[in-house]
């Protein structure tokens, strides 16, 4: 079984603008879905809260790791075992353990790759509330319906 | 089986350790192999063909039980092992995910650089 995830998406943008999307903290809010304090920087602590519906109660707290410019963008986030809103709040994350996220560009004819890793699965233990997962996998399904509608509708 | 049911339900209950790192063994990972048959094997069984001693592979068999992928079941006197795909299970389906809200994420990145 894998322990990684690696994801590789086209962007038809130049790279200069796909690299302000990922590390400028407030476009980085916008469509990761996240209120953060304050800009990224390599070593310290970046807080926020997350702004998608259903998750409000859940709180963004990642290391940032590394910032190249238009190369590599990287940090460190926790994997708390449940989402449920009544089981996270209560919760203890001081502990929770994290992954490594890699968001690598690359420039390309038609504008940028970007090729993103998640590693370090192995340290995490396998006693996820996956009820709560599932439930809330049913609340991001219907909202990415929401979204769909509403771009179909404004085009 | 009602008694079957509630130690596997302990054992996911107390599976806190890593699974990866449970599997990221070369014996542990032949272990695994051999049981997935879903045929339970005794420790004798388990350490036929192979150069590590009894003690060694029992040492290893713990390490799969503290993470729920092996449990030991009592036949007379002797204790045998099965496996449990459980955990594996449930991580691929977190991995799973995981991996979704990735795409989720990148499917707005796109649109907010494109647009």
């Amino acid at each position: 079984m894998n322990d990684r995830i690696e994801k590789r998406i086209e962007l038809k943008a130049p790279i200069s603008r796909v690299w302000r999307a990922v590390t400028d903290y407030r476009e980085f809010g916008e469509w990761f879905c996240v209120k953060l304090d304050g800009p990224f920087v390599p070593g310290q602590v970046s807080r926020g809260r997350i702004t998608y519906p259903g998750y409000e109660h859940v709180k963004w707290e990642a290391v940032v790791q590394k910032m190249e410019p238009e190369r590599l963008f990287s940090f460190t986030w926790p994997h708390p075992n449940s989402l449920d809103k009544a089981e996270y709040t209560q919760g203890d994350h001081s502990k929770d353990p994290t992954t490594l996220v890699e968001i690598r560009l690359e420039k390309t004819t038609t504008g940028t790759l970007l090729v993103l890793t998640e590693s370090g699965f192995d340290n995490i233990p396998g006693n996820f509330r996956l009820e709560a997962f599932r439930r809330n996998e049913g609340g991001w399904a219907e909202q990415m319906k929401n979204i769909e509608r509403y771009v179909a509708k404004a085009a | 089986m009602l008694q079957k049911q509630r130690s596997s339900l302990a054992a996911r209950e107390r599976a806190h350790a890593p699974v990866f790192a449970a599997l990221g063994d070369e014996t542990r990972l032949a272990l695994v192999t051999k049981l997935s048959g879903g045929q339970p094997r005794s420790i004798s069984q388990l350490t036929k063909g192979s150069k590590l001693t009894r003690q060694a592979i029992t040492k290893h068999l713990r390490v799969l039980e503290s993470v729920g992928i092996v449990h030991s079941v009592h036949a007379g006197r002797e204790s045998l092992f099965e496996f449990d795909p459980t955990p594996i299970e449930d991580m691929r389906e977190y991995l799973d995910f995981v991996s979704k809200q990735w795409d989720h994420a990148l499917t707005r990145l796109k649109s907010f650089v494109e647009d």
